[in-house]
C-alpha cells in the first residue's frame, strides 16, 4: 500500500521496470514467508484434527499484541525485547490454545461443524478481550536491528530480508519435525487413522492438544516476526485468516507441501498485484478465483483426495 | 394428524396475536427494538430453513441480506421508486444472487460449503466497498423519507413500521410452517438426516438443496429490503461477516429446526447484545461467549430443548 502510493507519487519514476519488479518481488517474498508460516499452522490443525480453526487469525493477532506488550515491559536494546517476544509470545499463545482445546474442542469431540461455531465464538472472545485489555489503538513494535541492504537502485530493509530467512529456517524446521522425528511420526499416524493410532497406544487426545497449540504458535511466531514492519492492532487477525484459508485451500486441505507452495504463489502475486492494481479489486478477484477453485477442484490445485 | 396440526397452528397464530397485542402496550424503546427484532427474525427464519431443516451451514448469508437491502435501497435512491417496487426489486435481487451462489456453492459439501459461502459473501462486501461511488461504502446512505411510503402508509412512522414488520414476520412464519409440514419440507429434513438415502429413494438432493437455498435467500433478502425501507439506512456493515454470523447465533440460541426458534433466539440475542453494549464497547465478547456456551451446553437451543422434553409436536 505504502509502496503503491510512493509509486503514484512518482518516487520511482527514474527506476526501470526491472528494479521495480525486484522491489515488488521482495515485498511479496516477505508476505509469502510470513503467510506460509501462518497457513502452515492452519493446515496442520486441519490435517491432523479435521478442525477448521476460524480463530487462527486471532492467535496471529495475539502474537503481535503480546510482542508489543513484552517488548514494552523490557527496557534496553530493541533486540533484547524482540527476542524475548519471539520466545514468550508464542508460548503464551500456545498455552491459551491448549486451554481452549481442552475446555472447548475436546468436549465437542472435534465435530467439524460444531468446532467451526465454537472457534467463531473463540474469535470474538479473543478479539474483544484484546480490545478490552489492549485498547483500540494500533501500536508499533521496534525492529530488533536497523540496517539497509543497498541494491544498485534502492536500499531495502535488512530486517525484512531477515524475516524471509527466519521463516525459511522455521519452515524447514517444521518439515524436519514432521518427517524426521518421533513426534512427527505420531502426528502423521494420528492424521492417517485416529482409531488405529489410539489402538497402538498413541495418546490421541494429547496429540490433538499439542497440534492445536503448535498451530497457534506458528501463527504467533509469524506475527511477532512481521509486527515490526506493521503495527499491532486488535482487528489485524482477519486478513491473515482469510489469506491462510486461501492458501490452505489452493494448496489442498491438509497438504503441507501444497500449503507452502501456495503461500509463495499467493504472497508473491499479492505483493506484485497490489502494486499494479487497486488493492480492493485485487482482493475481489483473488477471492472469486479461490472460491471457484474450491467449487470446481475441491481438493485444491496440489492436493489429493482426502480420506 | 389434523389435531396435531391445529395445535401447532394455534401456537403460531397465538404468538402473532401476542406480538400484535404488544404493539399497544410496549413502551417506546422496546417498541422500536421489537420492530427491528421482527425484521431480523425473518432473516433468521430463512437461515433456519437452510441450517436447521436442510442441514446446510452457510457462513455467507449476509450476501443475501445485503442483496435485498441494496437492491431496495439503490433502486429507490436512483430511480426514485417508493417502498413497494423497491421491496420487490430487493427480493428479486436476493433470489437471483441466491440462485447463482447456490448453483456454485452446492457443488461442495461440509466445511468447503461454509468456506465457499463465506468467500462469496466477502466478495459481495468488497464489491460494495469498491463501488463506493454508488453505495457510499462503509458510510452508507439514507433512504429518503418521502420514498419510504407504501400507498397511503408512511413506513417511517413508528406504529406503522411495527405493524408492517409484524405482517412480514407473520407471513414468513406461516409460509415456513406450511413449507416444513409439506412433503417438500419432509424431503429437506430427509436430506439433512441422510442425503445418500434420500438420493436412493429417487429424489434429487441438489434440486431440493438449491430450492432451500433460494427460499432461504429470499427470506434473507425480504428481511434486508424491509430493514432498509423501514429503518431508512443502507450500509456496508450489513454485508460484513458479522451479519452472516448473527443469524447462526439467533438460530442456535432459539433452536435449529424449530419454526419459532429463530424468533425466540433473535429476541434473546438482541437484548443480550443491547444490554452488553450498554456496559462495554467490547460487547461482541458476549456474543462469542454465547456461541461457545450454546454449542457446548445446549446445541439444540431453547426451543429445541423444550421440544425434546415437553412438546414433541412442535414443528
Amino acid at each position: 500500500m505504502k509502496l503503491r502510493n510512493s509509486i503514484r507519487q512518482g518516487h520511482f519514476d527514474s527506476m526501470d521496470f526491472g528494479p521495480y519488479l525486484l522491489l515488488a518481488t521482495l515485498e511479496g517474498a516477505v508476505q509469502a514467508a510470513v503467510l506460509a508460516l501462518t497457513a502452515l499452522g492452519l493446515s496442520l490443525v486441519f490435517g491432523v484434527m479435521r478442525v477448521v480453526n476460524v480463530a487462527h487469525g486471532e492467535f496471529f493477532m495475539l502474537g503481535a499484541v503480546l510482542a508489543w506488550w513484552i517488548s514494552s515491559l523490557l527496557t534496553g536494546t530493541p533486540l533484547f525485547g524482540f527476542l524475548a517476544a519471539l520466545i514468550f509470545a508464542p508460548l503464551i499463545v500456545g498455552g491459551l490454545a491448549a486451554v481452549a482445546d481442552r475446555l472447548i474442542l475436546k468436549r465437542l469431540k472435534y465435530d467439524p461443524e460444531a468446532t467451526i461455531v465454537a472457534t467463531i465464538g473463540l474469535l470474538y472472545i479473543i478479539q474483544q478481550g484484546a480490545l478490552t485489555l489492549y485498547g483500540p489503538d494500533a501500536r508499533p513494535v521496534a525492529a530488533p536491528f536497523d540496517f539497509r541492504v543497498s541494491f544498485p537502485w534502492f536500499g531495502y530493509s535488512g530486517y525484512k530480508i531477515s524475516v524471509i530467512l527466519t521463516c525459511m529456517v522455521m519452515l524447514l524446521g517444521v518439515w524436519a519435525l514432521l518427517t524426521r522425528t518421533r513426534i512427527g511420526l505420531i502426528m502423521r499416524a494420528t492424521q492417517y487413522d485416529r482409531e488405529t493410532a489410539q489402538a497402538f497406544g498413541i495418546p490421541v487426545a494429547r496429540v490433538y492438544t499439542g497440534v492445536f497449540a503448535f498451530g497457534a504458535m506458528l501463527a504467533a511466531v509469524a506475527a511477532v516476526l512481521i509486527v515490526p514492519t506493521q503495527q499491532a492492532y486488535y482487528l489485524m487477525g482477519l486478513d491473515p485468516l482469510l489469506l491462510s484459508f486461501i492458501v490452505v485451500i489452493i494448496g489442498g486441505l491438509g497438504s503441507l507441501k501444497g500449503t507452502v507452495l501456495a503461500a509463495v504463489v499467493i504472497g508473491l502475486s499479492d505483493g506484485i498485484i497490489t502494486i499494479f492494481f487497486d488493492p480492493t479489486l485485487a482482493k475481489i478477484l483473488s477471492t472469486i478465483l479461490v472460491a471457484m477453485i474450491l467449487v470446481f477442484r475441491p481438493t485444491g490445485l496440489f492436493g489429493t483426495a482426502t480420506r | 394428524m389434523s389435531g396435531i396440526f391445529n395445535k401447532a397452528l394455534m401456537v403460531h397464530l397465538g404468538l402473532i396475536v401476542v406480538l400484535l397485542a404488544l404493539h399497544f402496550i410496549l413502551p417506546a424503546y422496546h417498541h422500536v427494538s421489537l420492530a427491528r427484532i421482527m425484521v431480523l427474525a425473518v432473516y433468521a427464519l430463512g437461515f433456519n430453513l437452510l441450517f436447521g431443516y436442510t442441514g446446510l451451514l452457510s457462513l455467507g448469508h449476509a450476501l443475501f441480506f445485503a442483496a435485498g437491502l441494496y437492491g431496495a435501497g439503490l433502486s429507490m435512491q436512483f430511480f426514485q421508486w417508493t417502498a413497494g417496487p423497491g421491496f420487490v426489486f430487493g427480493l428479486f435481487c436476493a433470489i437471483a444472487v441466491a440462485t447463482l451462489i447456490g448453483m456454485l456453492a452446492l457443488r461442495t459439501v461440509g466445511v468447503s460449503f461454509m468456506i465457499v459461502t463465506m468467500m462469496f459473501a466477502q466478495v459481495g462486501y468488497l464489491l460494495i466497498l469498491y463501488y463506493n461511488e454508488y453505495t457510499r461504502g462503509d458510510e452508507g446512505f439514507v433512504i429518503l423519507r418521502e420514498l419510504r411510503v407504501l400507498g397511503p402508509l408512511d413506513l417511517s412512522a413508528e406504529d406503522i413500521r411495527y405493524l408492517v414488520a409484524l405482517a412480514l414476520l407473520a407471513a414468513a412464519i406461516l409460509i415456513k410452517l406450511a413449507l416444513v409440514r409439506s412433503p417438500t419440507g419432509r424431503i429437506l429434513i430427509a436430506i439433512r438426516e441422510n442425503e445418500e438415502r434420500t438420493r436412493m429413494l429417487g429424489y434429487d438432493p441438489f434440486r431440493y438443496k438449491l430450492m432451500a437455498m433460494v427460499i432461504s435467500g429470499a427470506f434473507a433478502g425480504a428481511a434486508g429490503a424491509a430493514y432498509g425501507i423501514l429503518f431508512g439506512y443502507v450500509g456496508a456493515s450489513f454485508a460484513s461477516i458479522q451479519y452472516s454470523i448473527l443469524p447462526l447465533l439467533y438460530v442456535l440460541m432459539g433452536g435449529a429446526g424449530v419454526v419459532l426458534g429463530p424468533l425466540l433466539g433473535t429476541i434473546a440475542m438482541f437484548y443480550l447484545i443491547d444490554i452488553a453494549s450498554g456496559m462495554t464497547s467490547a460487547y461482541l465478547f458476549f456474543v462469542g461467549l454465547a456461541l461457545v456456551f450454546l454449542i457446548l451446553v445446549a446445541p439444540k437451543g431453547l426451543l429445541g430443548t423444550v421440544r425434546e422434553r415437553w412438546a414433541p409436536w412442535l414443528p
